[in-house]
């Protein structure tokens, strides 16, 4: 399946993948993050449980040196 | 009010106490080392973040804002810098809530072009009143318009932050007398966002009444922003003690000499 990451499109052959699984792919483990999938915060809690699907549009994002 | 006492007073934002009136931008430093370094010299309390993308797949080891100014130690004020309508700021804010397990004190900003970063008033009221509606304690970054902050305060805002002059511009107060009638008129903190761009600057702005000055560029653009930190951290608290005080008034002539007038040798 294709998901859309951060504005880059990646592939991905699983098709039951959870956004606990998609973290551990991403290296993300441990850092401070938050997730929308197609306009929709996925709350941490849900992260076992939510499966990503084709076509899904995710952002990830942090917090950066700002004013 | 005695010296004691000014020094003890408390700043207290929506139900938080500090001590600091001093709030600052993490942007724009060298690197971590020295945006930490200059934070801590400034003493301030509150740090504003921006929200963006995470890198993925490249420089995974490569260290984090975060792992410099945990929010364990900070009161972080995520921002929506960079959010031209409302519906941007909230999208933003909401993101950065749940990236800070449920921290809802956010500083709004919605801006109106890229040129003068000046803010989109319309845009930042429409904003507002979603985000109190949604649970968030909003700072809110606008004009010098008394009007505007008026009516963010009556929406529900928990301070409201009038620009001294354009942001990054370094050009000091520009308004005085604006942000003495916002000063006057709201009961809600009223914190200079915006402007600044040397020590007098943040004092002037203390001096008038303001509860707080939010900087950035001021500090992290200084040949030494160590150096310029610590001198904010001083002006700041000048600027209050001075405001506390009462300043004498302004007289154009007649002024009285600080000596006896008597008993003159002749």
């Amino acid at each position: 399946m294709k998901i859309s990451l951060n504005g880059k499109i990646q592939h991905f052959n699983d098709n039951d993948l959870t956004f606990d699984a998609l973290i551990t792919r991403l290296d993300l483990t441990g850092k401070r993050f938050a997730i929308e999938r197609n306009g929709e915060i996925i709350p941490k809690s849900q992260f076992s449980k939510y499966k990503l699907y084709d076509g899904d549009k995710l952002e990830i994002i942090g917090a950066v040196g700002g004013g | 009010m005695d010296k004691y006492e000014s020094e003890s007073e408390i700043f207290n934002i929506a139900g938080r106490n500090f001590k600091s009136r001093l709030l600052v931008g993490t942007g724009k430093y060298k690197d971590f080392i020295e945006t930490k370094s200059a934070i801590d010299e400034s003493g301030a309390e509150i740090v504003t973040v921006a929200i963006r993308r995470v890198n993925i797949g490249q420089n995974k080891n490569e260290p984090s804002l975060i792992d410099y100014l945990p929010p364990e130690d900070y009161t972080y004020l995520p921002n929506t810098a960079g959010c031209y309508t409302a519906e941007d700021s909230i999208r933003t804010l909401r993101l950065a809530r749940e990236l800070l397990d449920g921290h809802n004190l956010v500083k709004l900003e919605v801006l109106g072009d890229q040129e003068t970063l000046y803010p989109n008033v319309v845009e930042t009221i429409n904003a507002a009143k979603i985000l109190v509606k949604d649970g968030f304690d909003v700072m809110v970054y606008t004009s010098d318009d008394p009007i505007v902050a008026q009516q963010l305060e009556d929406i529900g805002c928990c301070a409201i932050m009038p620009l001294a002059s354009l942001i990054g511009s370094g050009m000091g107060i520009l308004n005085p007398w604006n942000l003495e009638i916002i000063i006057d008129r709201l009961s809600v903190p009223v914190i200079v966002d915006a402007g600044v761009g040397t020590a007098s600057d943040a004092s002037i702005a203390m001096e008038l009444g303001c509860d707080g000055v939010l900087m950035n560029t001021a500090i992290a653009v200084a040949k030494n922003p160590i150096l310029m930190a610590s001198a904010m951290k001083k002006s700041i608290e000048a600027g209050r003690e001075a405001f506390l005080a009462g300043r004498m008034p302004k007289k154009l002539y007649q002024a009285s000499p600080s000596s006896p007038t008597k008993d003159i040798i002749e």
